[in-house]
This record gives C-alpha cells, structure tokens and sequence, in this order.
C-alpha cells in the first residue's frame, strides 16, 4: 500500500515536473518533496557522445548514416555474393573498415577530450552544506544537487544555477561576471530575493524552508520566472536578476549563499551549450551533382560490359575457358553488371568526402594560425566555428555589415550636447579626439592600444585584472583545456579593451552654467544679465543627473572592498539642509545658493585649480569638513570609480556626467549615490528602473527627486521615439539632433517626466501586478513602461562619437573592388548612417545617394519605379563619360541606395521585391538604415534566395544573429557587445579588417585548393577506373582485372591519397602579397571559375584519353606476346601511377619539399610495396598471386621502355594546353605572378600610377566625426 | 592631462606585452614560422611556351634516337608463324581438327611442311599460339588453388572451392584442381629438318627452361617435399577432367614432373590478352659456325589434341628469336619516334609562340 502511494506520488511528482519545477531544502522532512528532489538532474555533467559500451553500436550507427559508408557496405556485401564476387571478399572490406575506423578514432578522441574536460569540471570543488554536520564541507561539482545550499567566495565559479539567497554585501547584491557564458566582462548585479531575513547577517540554511516554485529548465539566459513562497504564506516573485548562472564568476562580493534550483545538463549553461554548426557548402552542392555524373557514368560503364558480356557469350559454344557454361548469356551479363560495379567502384568517389574533410581541417588550421589574423590587443585569432564553407570564402559576391561594432569600435565616447536647446559643441573635446586620431594614424601599429588605454585609468585596471581570479571555467563550452589556459590568462586584455573610458574635456560654456549653481557671486551677475534662466539651470541639473543615474551600470571600484566602496555615505547636509534647499532650489534658487550651498566644485581640471580660492565664508562648518573630505578622497575614490555598463552608450553617458562632477558613486537596489556639483553626495532612492529593450528603444528609472521628493521618471532613449513621446520638444533641439546625426554622432535624448501622485499610484499598481505575473510578465512590463513614459519633457540630447575601426575605409574599397557588393544594414539613423558610409568610403563624393522613404505601400511602389528610371537614365548618360575612368580606376561614380526600415519593409514585400531586386542590381552600395534584426535577415534571405549569390553577413550585436545565420558565411566580430554574434557564427574575427585577408587570400585560396583538388580526385579515380574499363574489352567484359587485387585497393587509398590532400592544403595558386594588393583577382578567380561543370568534363575527357594511353601503349606493346595477366598490369600500374602524380605536378602552382617528400613518398610507397609482394607472397591472394611479376618486369627494360613512353603521350597534351593558354589567354591571376616576376623597379613604379589612378577622389576623411564631411556633396535625390 | 594619458597609454601597451602574470602567460599569438604562415619556400612552375619548349626539344631529341634503335631491333629479330588450326580444306590438319573431342584416347597427327627463307642464328625460341582464348576471364583466372600447386598437402585432397566445378571428380580431389588445369594445353610440336638429301632429321627441342624461375621453384612445388615417388604422393586425387595421363606422369623426368612441369606452370601463368603465344620449347644454338636454323624446308609434326574450333579459336607455332627488348614488336621503335617527332615539331610551334606572343605579356600592363 504504501510503494503503491509512494508510485503515485512519484507519478504525480513527474506531471508537476512538467509543469514547473519546485525546490525545496535538501534536508527537509517532507518525503514527496524530497522525492521529487530526486527526480532532477544531478550536477554531472557528460557532453560524451559515447561510453565504453555504448561506443562501437553507437558510432557505427551514426557513421552508417552517411550515405558514402553505406555504399562502401553495399560493394563490400556484393563481393560475398559468389556470382559476382570480384576480389576476395576480404580484401573488399578493407576500404569500409579503413574508412570507418579512421572516423572512429577520430570520434574517440574527441570524445576523449570531452571526457577529460567533464572530468576536470565534475572534480571541481565546492562547498556544501551538510545538514548532518551542520556545516559546510567540500565537496565535487558533480555531486551537488537540487535543493543543496552552496557557498561560494569571490572568484569562485558558479557550480549550478542558483537561486541568491544571501550575500556578504549588506545590500543584498553581489557581482557576478558572465564572460564564461556570452563573453561580456562586464560585471552583473544579482538581488538576494527580496523578503528574505537580514543581509549581512550569517545564513544559517537550516532556518530557511520557504518553497521555490519556478519554471522548467529552459535555455533562455535572460529569462526566469517564479516564485518564493515562505512559510508565513507570502509568495514574492523571483526575476533573472535573483539567479546566479552555472559557470559564472562571483566578483567584488565575500560570501554567497545560493540554493541550487537547476543543475547540471538543466543549467542555463548548459543548455546554451551547442556544438558547432554544419553548413553544406556551395562548392559541396555541386560536387554531389558531379557525383551524380560520376554515378551515371559508372552505370553506362557497368551497362556496357553487361551487354558485351552477354553479347560475348552468346556467340561462344561451348569454350573450354567457360567455367559455368549453365548460365544464360542474359543472367551472366546481369552478374557482370554487378561484378563491374565493384570493380569500378572506385569511380565513385566515396573517398573524396573524407579527403575534403582533411583537407578543410588543413585549410582552417592555417586559417586560424594567420599572424595578419590575429589581434594583438585582444590576443584572440580568428575563430573557426564552422569547419566546411571555407571555399564559400572565395565566393563572396554580396556583403552585408552591420555598423555599430563592425564598422566602427563601438567605443562610444561623449562627444557634445544640446541642453534645453542650448548646443555645446566641446570643441576642446572634439580637437582631442581628432589629435587622437592623427596619433593613431601616425603609429598604426599602437592604434588599438591607444584608443583602448583610458588616460589615468590603466593603473585602476592592472588592479582590477588582478582582483580577478584568471580561474576561467571556459572548459564549459567544450573548448579544450589548453584554449582555456590562454582564455583565463588574457582575461587582462580582454577587460581592458571591454570598458570604454575616455575623459571628456567639458565644454567652457557648460561650465560656466554649472558654476552658477553653486557659485554665488556669478550667479548674481549672470541672473542680472539674464544670460542664464532658473529654467534652464535646473534642465541642466536634471540633464545630468538623468545621465548619472538613468542608466544600469554598475559602479566598482576595485582597490576598496566592495563593502567600503558600497557603504552608503551620509549626504553632505542634513536632511533639514537638503529640503530647504530644494524649496530654495525650485523657486528662488539663487537666494538659497547664496546663503546654503557650499561650493563644491570638482568638474574641470582648471576649474579645480581655482577652487581653493573660492572659499566661502558662509559656509557651515560642516560644509568645510565636508569639502576636505571630499578633496581627499578625490584622489582614489573619484579616479578609481569603475563603470561597467550594459551597453557603450551607457558608460560614456556616465562618464561624461562625471566630467561634469555628476559622479555616479554607487547603487544598490533600492537606492543611487550621486555626487552633485554644488550638493555633495545625494542618495537617490530608486524605485523603478524600465529596463531597455529594441521594441520601446528607451529605458527609464523612477525615482525619488532627492530635492524635491518627487517621484521623477528619467527616460533616456533614440530621438525617435523620444521626439514623439515630448511634450512640445524644442525645434532648436531637433536641429541639433539632426546636425549631429550628420556628422555621425549617436544621438540619445534625454528626456524627464514628474508624474502626479495619483497617477503614480495607479500605475505602481499595475507595475506590481506585472511584475509578481509569471505568465506573460514581458507583455505586461512592456505595457506598463509604455504607460508610463508619455508626456516627456525634452531635457536634452547627446552626440556620441563611435569611431571607425582602423583600416576600414580601405577594407571596404579593397572588398568593393574585389567584385563584392558592400551592404550596410543598421538600425542607426539615415543621417548617420549615410555619414558612416562617407566616412568608410562606401560613398563616395561623385556618387549620386538615392533614397528612399516612404510612408505607404503606394508610395514606395511608386518610388522604387522613380528610382528605377532615373537610375537608368544616369547609367546611360554616365556611361559615355565614365567609360574611360572606370577602366582605370574602378570605382567609378555610382548610385547608392539608402532605404530605411519603413520602406524596406514595403520593399521586401512580395510585389515589391522584383523592383526593389533590380533597383538594387544596379546601385553600387546599399544602405539600409533603422532597420530590425528580422529586416536584416531577410534582406539577406532575400539577396541569396533570388539573385542565387554568395552572401556573407558579418555583425558583432545579438541583433545581427539572425542574419548570421541566415547568410552562406556568417561572420561574427568578437566586440563589445558580447558572444551572441559570435556563437552563431562561422568565423568570428576581432576587427573589420580582418576581412579583407580572410577573403581575398584564404577565401581565393581555399576555394581554388579545394576546387582543383576536387578535380584532381576525380580525374585521378577516372583515370585509373578507366584502365580497368579499356581491359574489359579484352577479357570478353568478364570483370577481369590485370591487377592484384591488393594493389588495386591499394592504388586509391595509400598510393595516391596523400597527395591530393597536400596539394588541397598547401597549394597556392597566386601569392598572398598579390592577392591583397589586386583585389581584381578575387572576382577574377570568381568569374573565371574553376571549378564550372566545363572543368569537370575536360578534366573527364583529360582522364579518358591519359587512360586510353595508358593502357593501350603497353596493349601494342605486348599485343600477341606471352605476356602473363598480372605482368601486363604491372607496366599499366606503375605508369598510371606516375601520371597521375606527375599530373599533380604540372596541375600544382607551387611545390614545396613538403609536396616534394609527399610525392616521393607515395611513388616510394608503390614500387616498394608491390616489389616486397612479388617477392614474399608465396601462396597469398591466390587468384592473382604476383609472385616475381614485378621483379621480374622491373629487371626487364622494355617495362621502362614503355612505362616513359605512356607517361609521355599521357602528359603531353595537358602540358601543351597550359602552356599554350598561359601563353595566348594569360588569366589575371598569371598575369600577377608574371609581375612578381618582374624588374621591381618598373613594376613598384606601375603600381604607383596604378593606386594613384585608383584612389582620385577619394581622398575622404577617416574620421567619422569629421565635421568636414556634409553629404550635401552628393545630390539627395527624392 | 595629456601627457599622463600619454604615460598611462604606454604603460598599458606594455602591459598588454607583458601580461599580468609575469612569465607564465601563453600568448594566442601564432607562430611566425615559414610553414604556419604558409611561407613555405616553393618552386612555382608555371607553364608558358616559353618554359615548356626546351622540355619539348629535349623529349624529341632523346626519343627520336631511342625509338630509331627500337625499330632496328624489332626487326633484327627473325619471327616465324604457322597456323596449324585446320580450318581450311587444304590445311593437313583439317581432319584432325574435325573429328575432335577432349575424351578421344586416339591421337590424331598432322604433318605441316613450312620453309624458313632465312637462317635463325642464335637460340629459336618456339612458341604455341592460341587466338580468341580468353584466358583472362574472370571465372578462369580464379580457378586455381595456389596452395594445392605449391604442394600443400591438405590443399591437395581438398581444393578450395574456387577450383569448382573442377575440384572432385567421381568423389576424387583433382590434382591439379581448376578450369585453368583442366584446359591446359596438350598438343605436342615436334620440328623436323628436311635436310637438302631427303632425309628428316629432328630438332632437339629443351624441355626446361621456359618458365620462371620463381615459378619453377618457389611458387610450385610437388606435394610430398623430394619425394621422388610422385605416384604415390598423388595418391587419392584424379587427374583433371581432360587430361589423358595424370600429372605425374607429364615428364619422366623427375625434376620436370608433377607441379613442377614446366609446361604446366607455363600455361598456368595466365594470358593477358585473348590472342596469346605461350613458350614451348627452346632450340639451343649449338656453336657459332652453323646456325641454330639454318634455311631451308622444315616439317612440324603435331599430335593434334586441343580442340579450339568449338569457341572459333586458332592455334599457331611460333619460332622467334629474341632481343634484350623482347620478341618482335615495331610498335614501341614507330611510337617512340612518332612521340619524339610531335615533341619536336611542337617545340618549334612553341617556339614561334614564345617569340610572338610570350614577350608580349611579359609587358602586359595592368593598367591598360
């Protein structure tokens, strides 16, 4: 009765575990809850495909999968079949096991790898509480379970996920880092759940027995949803920010206590965990229609020695050769047709699959050990996740790149502002940045260094990176232990380029209007002369203190204790002091400042130097204790203050406050620490912070003026949709906003809203019920925010510089003249956008800028026909008068397209698209602005779908994913803005001009390697499948061979199957140098393609004939001798041999002593393998026993007689063929080598002209923010 | 403020050098070796008129001569060929080819007369020929037992089944097992020298010597080691099929007997090709002073045995000398000098292309 009640239980515990998932205590008492504990995952992890038992019927079923090995076990069950049993069967079996076995091991060891690193991992230790000791005690990973209590230090690695139950840090946060999981340095704050006993006070698990109830293990990082339901009955809701994720860092916080709620494979991490991708390359496409020929090819071949054989037999009576002479003709001619299969087998070639798996893992290990591909700053290679498009590289025809992050390094810095219509345009600011920019032109090599190193900042960062552990748990994304040793070890670098830090100079004027604040003697004379109204000071004030705290960046700073640096400190003044300054404040400001405020200043350098003699001696006594406490701990605490934002823009608002004197200090939950100008340290308590997301592009906090003691919403946002949400936004603004978009600023608004109190009420409670929601809680917040942030008052906006990366410009003119079409698809601004291109020499100067915004279908209809006309009504006028200048330079003036997300969307829809596709064809760049992920992945979808070309999407945010993934080659830079990009991509490299070598060289090289060997391949099986082919018509179509049956098996998978690997590894076809230096020649060796079905069928016919001489001289040479079977073959072999390796010679555009000793080798291989079998196989494969063939044919010179002259007549037209073609038809890629070739003098000066001739007119600005850039130079047409 | 930020900005890039944790630090940066960044040095043939023509002169110059001595060897050797199949009316062996079954115990014989117009100097080998005789079919060549001929006892009184249908005869292992055995050719050639006074002398034809060394001795072997007594190691098996006396009793003499029987291993190393001369005999040059075969008129005596008619085949004798190239064949002299005269001629063309063309895109200009 009772394992029958214990059977239900256990059955009803398994449906609640569909449903939601509860965690109780490990120790509690409850036995249906400790029950149901069990029934979730333990904390072991194994990403082993196999076990020891498992591993033969488990590998050979997924090997079995692919169709090659399948046909290699067909041919090897066909030879058991005694009628048409070509070999013995035993020597059939050989290519399968060797095929299978050779993809076992290499299974196993990477199985082995996985092994050794899960075993690394479920070693690791971790404390645990013990209910029976009362303690805490050591124990593995793998043996942590749900519902354990784990304490963990700082950095310590996360074990499991787990729920924040308490922290050392009397707030109740603590910091973990997550750059084992997506990469980002950047620290994040984590809430001890709310509602739970005093923080700071030791944890003692045994008092805790409140039930977790939360969802089931889903891979969502971003999302958990649940709740806490303590013992007195109170349910509080549980949120991502509660959870400490699997495999993340503790930082800046002593002790935590979690209680696991998922672990092992049900981890956030693990679950996230996906291996890498397999993409089917377009050149595999259509090799396996080639394959298809290969196959048609074999079954006339087959046919037609069925057919003769029975042919052949009919017209005999009664031979006395004829063995079995029961068979009818038809029955023996269908045996043949298997026999022949199996013979010709080799025909099809199965092998070839292996050897390009080979050769691509040779392609990507010489990719991934580029110098030119490696960046210093960041030591990271290039990434490469997929291991099969490398030849897709040398196919790119299309081109789509985000901007943020890929174009430019999306390191932001504060550039200028526009404050209650006022614009300060930080010239000062603006000039350091441009010296900067000089500097780095100047020392190219340093350029990242520079730009990364944040002046005065370096010494907080060395220490920083020492706090840090460089204990990496990278090994969870099944890297190997050596890639984490080097992950772990540059976690320095990796920090240091992660936060971007740049000191802005402050704009004189703004500081001066700072001042006023809390200086009383300009105020009085400013206030008379009227230069500064109450108004627009306090919109100053707001301004900045919406930059300080509008935001969730997380304040450290690392050479305190996270308990000194969180330790809130009193304000300044008295909470008496504070409000009657704020009534001061708000309506008569000035007077109150007079008499109350103390001067601290701390903004500028020069307004520092100055301070000391603004002693006021008014102030309170307080006041200058408080001062010289705050000039003391100017020199550590300001300096050593620690942003670690979500996002650039963030940081570089926050640091620009700073500059300002605005200093965020420190946050906590419920509450922000400010350093005001002229007030000190405010604590602002927070009550609300709107999280950012795309679809409201804005985030907003709520909180409680710290003057006012009203509840103010700060919303910060794109113009956009900021502009809409004002109230009466000021036209002057929107002229600024329009005039930084064009010199390719970021712009944000900054916007405020102090809602009634009653509208408050309503809407907090809507905020709550949302927020305790767990089933659609998104929607329900999103509504909620959207409710709140209306009425805006427009405070102000922000420019902020986002550089280009170094070499960009010339990245994109060497991609646009390698034949690629350069798109750019940003969700940034039009004018922003357009001013990007400029300034990356997308656009240039004589290019004529079509855009196209519309608002409606119609319109936009109507539109892209406009567009189409006019685009070919400038094509004809231009082409007369650019004819010359096109030939010459080649980036001749073009139009360029700039739609926007509006319009794309009309333009993507399906009436639309065949116009917008020809618009498109004809335009030489275009750029699509404001536009969404979705957008994004369809235009690519679109471009590759219809035009059928080559596309590659190259991104770096989790916004480009989409379009990653939907693009032939994916390409993901490894940014700032985390791992989401990279994860999902084929390559992922650090900088933008990473691509130019990637393409142009590995690209050009890989896919003329892999193209040529591939033909090779082929050729080479024809070839040889074809001697035995010519012999059939000799031994009545009987599916004789001349051959020994070892050697012949033997012949495809020792003799000639290296070479063609080498020769797919290491051939070069034109130098790397000229590859990178004439861009022409990637789209060059695009057109001219190699491998096109012409190829495959010249390279057939090339195999027939070298085949039909190959056997057909050694045939009249011995036509009517006493030549025995296997002494007939015995020439045929070696001479077919040395064809095709000597073929591979010819064929190789470079030979190195590797292709030298590789080719030796297998010759070696033959003569010595068939001379050792002549001479020790006595009895061995009986029926065609080469004992003394061969020693005695190579004793003999007519055997070297003939074998020169079939090698000869073989080669010989092939030779004169490149010769010849190389001579009359030089291809571009010839060309070059005979320029490498040639005087260096005469061909340096060449090229001189050649780049001069090129670069006219494009003599733009790299700088993006150079104000010297106005797109009016290009007509803007519509 | 900006010169600290210089200071600090250096700092940091040696940091970046350095590392923070001293020298333990293990960069990512790839090796700057010749190999890893694909430097390797490499010969770079490419192939233009111009570097192809002196390959083409010096194949046309080391072929034609090559192929001039070919020929002249080729027909320095004297060859002699008679088809004794009797197909024709006329033909001495018609009768015997007509009346022919393998299981006739009585020998036919037939006499062909033939003059050879030139003397025959050093040794004469003499062939048998056979035409449409596929020795090479698939299922001939496979029946065989390796083992059984190299004397494997066990082998012996059990064939493998690739002997099938040829392994058991009346519940007897056959020895030798196998199609290739029972097929073996049992015509016997006897030469006769119609001397200029009338009378008939006969040519002394050697027996041994015609099959491989390796073959005689190491790939055949008798059953039993050096049992001389080859009749009773035989003991149990039958002969094959077709054969009139059982394999020990091919030769008397005891080295020429059994497996070991040079005829035998002869017609067991299978043909090529269809039309195929096997070697039969040898006729040693006596002195230098007369020649091996002299001119004149000479009589080949046949037992005629082997029937061929039934699948259309021919049988043939063949007296040839031999070169250090083999027997007689123009084909490699006229290929050699065929090849070496298309290389030459060639070579001019390219030569004149060189001259035309190849300077011409020395000069290509990029910029044209």
């Amino acid at each position: 009765m009772y394992s029958f009640e214990r059977l239900f239980r256990l059955h009803s515990g398994k449906e609640h575990l569909q449903k939601k998932r509860i965690v109780v205590p490990h120790s509690t008492e409850d036995e249906e809850l400790s029950e149901l504990l069990k029934l979730y995952k333990g904390n072991k992890i194994r990403t082993t495909k196999y076990s020891l038992l498992s591993f033969l019927p488990k590998n050979l079923f997924e090997q079995l999968h692919r169709f090659a090995n399948v046909y290699f076990i067909f041919l090897a069950a066909l030879n058991f079949v005694p009628v048409v049993e070509a070999f013995q069967p035993e020597i059939s079996v050989i290519p399968i096991i060797l095929v299978l076995s050779v993809t076992a091991v290499k299974d196993i060891w990477e199985d082995y790898c996985r092994f050794k690193v899960d075993h690394l991992i479920n070693r690791l230790l971790c404390h645990v509480y013990c209910s029976t000791q009362k303690t805490y005690v050591d124990k593995c990973w793998m043996d942590v379970r749900v519902g354990d209590f784990v304490r963990l230090s700082c950095n310590e690695i996360i074990p499991a996920d787990m729920l924040l139950l308490y922290s050392s840090d009397p707030r109740g946060v603590c910091y973990i880092e997550t750059a084992n999981l997506d990469g980002e340095t950047n620290l994040k704050q984590r809430e001890v759940v709310s509602g739970l006993p005093l923080q700071g006070v030791e944890f003692t698990p045994e008092s805790f027995c409140s039930r977790i109830e939360c969802e089931n293990p889903k891979n969502d990082l971003s999302r958990f949803r649940g709740y806490i339901e303590h013992s007195s009955g109170v349910r509080i809701g549980l949120q991502s920010s509660n959870l400490l994720l699997r495999s993340c860092t503790i930082r800046n916080t002593e002790t935590v206590i979690g209680i696991v709620v998922y672990a092992g494979h049900e981890t956030k991490a693990m679950m996230n965990n996906s291996g890498p991708r397999y993409k089917r390359s377009q050149l595999e496409k259509r090799l396996n229609m080639d394959i298809l020929w290969c196959v048609v090819l074999l079954i006339i071949m087959c046919l037609s020695a069925a057919i003769g054989h029975g042919l052949w037999l009919k017209n005999l009576k009664d031979p006395v050769f004829q063995v079995d002479d029961e068979t009818s003709p038809a029955l023996a001619g269908f045996y043949v047709f298997w026999t022949m299969i199996i013979v010709l087998q080799v025909l099809i070639p199965i092998s070839l699959y292996v050897s390009i798996e080979v050769v691509k893992l040779g392609q990507i290990y010489f990719i991934h050990n580029d110098l030119a591909l490696y960046n210093e700053q960041l030591d990271s290679r290039i990434q490469c996740r997929a291991l099969n498009i490398t030849e897709d590289l040398g196919q790119i025809q299309y081109l789509f790149s985000d901007k943020t992050g890929t174009l430019t390094e999306n390191k932001m810095v504060f550039r200028r502002c526009s404050i209650y219509g006022v614009e300060y345009p930080h010239e000062e600011n603006g000039r350091r940045l441009e010296v900067y920019e000089a500097e780095k032109n100047e020392a190219a090599g340093q350029s990242v260094t520079l730009k990364s190193g944040c002046s005065g900042k370096s010494l907080s960062y060395r220490s920083l990176s020492c706090n840090r552990s460089s204990v990496s748990l990278h090994t969870l994304t099944a890297e190997s232990a050596e890639e984490d040793d080097q992950v772990s070890s540059h976690v320095q670098p990796r920090t240091n380029a992660f936060c971007s830090r740049m000191e802005v100079v402050p704009d004189p004027q703004l500081v001066r209007k700072l001042k006023l604040l809390c200086s009383p003697v300009v105020h009085l004379s400013d206030c008379s002369s009227g230069n500064t109204s109450t108004l627009e000071l306090s919109y100053i004030t707001d301004f900045f203190l919406a930059l300080a705290i509008c935001n969730t960046v997380v304040v450290s700073s690392p050479s305190q204790s996270p308990h000194e640096a969180s330790e809130i400190r009193t304000p300044l003044k008295s909470l008496e002091e504070i409000k009657q300054m704020f009534q001061r404040f708000s309506f008569s400001p000035f007077s109150a400042l007079t008499s109350h405020s103390p001067p601290q200043i701390e903004d500028s350098p020069q307004s520092r130097a100055s301070r000391d003699t603004k002693t006021n001696p008014d102030m309170a006594g307080q006041g200058v204790e408080n001062l010289n406490r705050e000039m003391d701990s100017d020199g550590d605490t300001h300096s050593e203050l620690l942003y670690e934002a979500e996002s650039p823009d963030e940081a570089a608002l926050v640091h620009a406050a700073q500059a300002y004197c605005c200093t965020l200090r420190c946050r906590t939950a419920e509450s922000l620490l400010v350093d005001l100008p002229g007030l000190g340290s405010l604590a602002v308590p927070l009550l609300h912070i709107l999280p950012f997301d795309s679809n409201r592009k804005r985030m907003s906090v709520v909180v409680r003026h710290p003057l006012t003691g009203q509840v103010v919403v700060y919303t910060k946002g794109a113009d956009s949709v900021i502009m809409d949400l004002a109230e009466t936004p000021k036209e002057q603004t929107q002229k600024h906003l329009d005039s930084y978009a064009r010199e390719g600023l970021r712009t944000l608004c900054i916007a405020k809203k102090v809602p009634l109190l009653e509208e408050y009420d309503v809407w907090l409670k809507d905020q709550l019920l949302a927020e305790s929601s767990i089933e659609n809680r998104e929607e329900l917040l999103l509504a909620s925010a959207e409710r709140l942030e209306t009425n805006l008052t427009l405070l102000g906006t922000t420019g902020i510089v986002d550089r280009l990366q170094e070499e960009v410009p010339e990245t994109i003119e060497t991609l646009q003249r390698a034949g690629i079409k350069v798109w750019v698809l940003t969700g940034d601004k039009q004018e922003t956008a357009i001013n990007i291109a400029y300034a990356c020499k997308l656009l240039h100067a004589n290019d004529q800028l079509l855009t196209a915004n519309c608002g409606s279908k119609n319109a936009c209809a109507a539109l892209l026909e406009e567009l189409k006309l006019e685009v070919q009504c400038g094509e004809g006028s231009m082409t007369d008068l650019t004819a010359r200048v096109e030939s010459s330079s080649g980036s001749v003036a073009g139009f360029i397209l700039v739609i926007d997300g509006r319009t794309l969307n009309w333009a993507l829809q399906e009436e639309l698209k065949s116009n917008f596709l020809e618009l498109t064809c004809r335009c030489k760049a275009v750029i699509c602005c404001r536009s969404t992920p979705l957008q994004k992945s369809q235009v690519v979808q679109l471009i590759r779908d219809q035009l059928g070309v080559m596309t590659l999407a190259v991104g770096d945010g989790a916004n480009d994913v989409s379009m990653i993934q939907v693009a032939d080659v994916g390409i993901g830079i490894s940014g700032q803005e985390g791992m989401q990009a990279v994860m999902s991509s084929d390559f992922a490299i650090s900088r933008f001009k990473h691509l130019s070598k990637l393409l142009l060289v590995h690209g050009h090289w890989c896919y003329s390697r892999l193209a040529n060997m591939i033909l090779y391949f082929i050729y080479k099986n024809v070839m040889y499948v074809n001697l035995l082919f010519w012999y059939q018509f000799f031994c009545g179509f009987s599916g004789s061979v001349m051959t020994n049956s070892w050697v012949l098996i033997f012949f495809n998978l020792i003799f000639t199957s290296i070479p063609p690997l080498i020769y797919g590894i290491l051939d070069q076809d034109t130098p790397a140098d000229t590859l990178m230096e004439q861009p022409e020649l990637y789209q060059a060796a695009h057109t001219s393609k190699v491998y096109v079905p012409n190829m495959f069928w010249i390279t057939v016919l090339d195999a027939f004939y070298q085949s039909l001489v190959c056997f057909f001289v050694p045939y009249f040479a011995f036509a009517g001798s006493d030549v025995g079977e296997l002494s007939f073959g015995s020439p045929i072999n070696t001479s077919a041999l040395l064809i095709i390796l000597l073929h591979q010679v010819i064929e190789s555009k470079t030979l190195t002593w590797i292709h030298i000793l590789v080719l030796v080798l297998s010759g070696g291989s033959y003569f010595g393998f068939v001379l050792l079998f002549s001479v020790l196989c006595v009895t061995c494969s009986p029926p065609t026993n080469p004992l003394g063939v061969e020693t005695l044919q190579m004793s003999q010179p007519l055997f070297y007689i003939i074998c020169i002259l079939t090698i000869v007549m073989a080669l010989l037209p092939r030779l004169l063929l490149r010769a010849l073609h190389n001579t009359l038809h030089p291809s571009a890629v010839l060309k070059s080598d005979q320029m490498d070739r040639m005087n260096a003098g005469k061909y340096s000066r060449r090229m001189l002209c050649w780049t001069r001739s090129h670069s006219r007119g494009n003599r733009l600005s790299v700088c993006a923010d150079n104000a010297g850039l106005e797109p009016s130079v290009a007509e803007v047409v519509s | 403020m900006m010169a600290s930020s210089y200071n600090a900005k250096d700092e940091d890039g040696h940091i970046t050098v350095s590392g923070p944790g001293g020298g333990t630090l293990r960069s990512k940066k790839p090796e700057n070796t010749a190999f890893k960044q694909q430097r390797l040095p490499a010969w770079q043939p490419i192939l233009t008129a111009g570097t192809v023509l002196p390959a083409f002169f010096i194949i046309g110059l080391i072929f034609i001569p090559i192929g001039i001595g070919l020929y002249v060897t080729s027909n320095n050797i004297k060859e002699f060929e008679i088809d004794y199949t009797g197909v024709d009316m006329s033909s001495p062996c018609f009768n015997c080819s007509q009346n022919f079954s393998w299981n006739s115990t009585r020998p036919c014989t037939c006499t062909i007369p033939f003059y050879l117009d030139q003397p025959y100097e050093s040794n004469v080998f003499m062939y048998y020929g056979l035409s449409n005789f596929y020795q090479n079919h698939r299922r001939y060549v496979k029946s065989r037992d390796d083992s059984q001929l190299n004397g494997d006892t066990e082998s012996l009184t059990k064939p493998s089944k690739e002997c099938e249908p040829y392994a058991f005869h009346e519940n007897k292992p056959i020895a030798p097992c196998g199609a290739i055995a029972n097929s073996m050719f049992n015509d016997t050639l006897e030469l006769f020298y119609n001397n200029p006074n009338g009378t008939k002398s006969e040519i002394p034809l050697t027996t041994t010597g015609i099959a491989w060394w390796t073959d005689k001795h190491v790939k055949f072997r008798n059953p039993g080691g050096n049992n001389p007594n080859l009749t009773a190691v035989f003991q149990g098996t039958t002969k094959p099929v077709n054969w009139h006396r059982p394999v020990y009793e091919l030769d008397t003499d005891a080295e020429n007997n059994g497996f070991i029987n040079e005829d035998f291993i002869v017609w067991m190393r299978t043909a090529a090709l269809p039309t195929f001369r096997k070697l039969y005999r040898i006729i040693q040059k006596k002195n230098n002073m007369v020649p091996t075969l002299p001119r004149g008129n000479y009589t080949l005596e046949v037992v005629y045995n082997y029937p061929v008619r039934s699948f259309e085949g021919r049988k043939r004798m063949i007296l040839s000398t031999i070169s250090w190239m083999g027997g007689k064949n123009p084909f490699l002299g006229i290929a050699y000098i065929t090849v070496g005269s298309v290389c030459f001629f060639l070579g001019v063309v390219l030569l004149i292309i060189h001259h035309k063309y190849g300077n011409r895109n020395n000069s290509a200009d990029i910029s044209n």
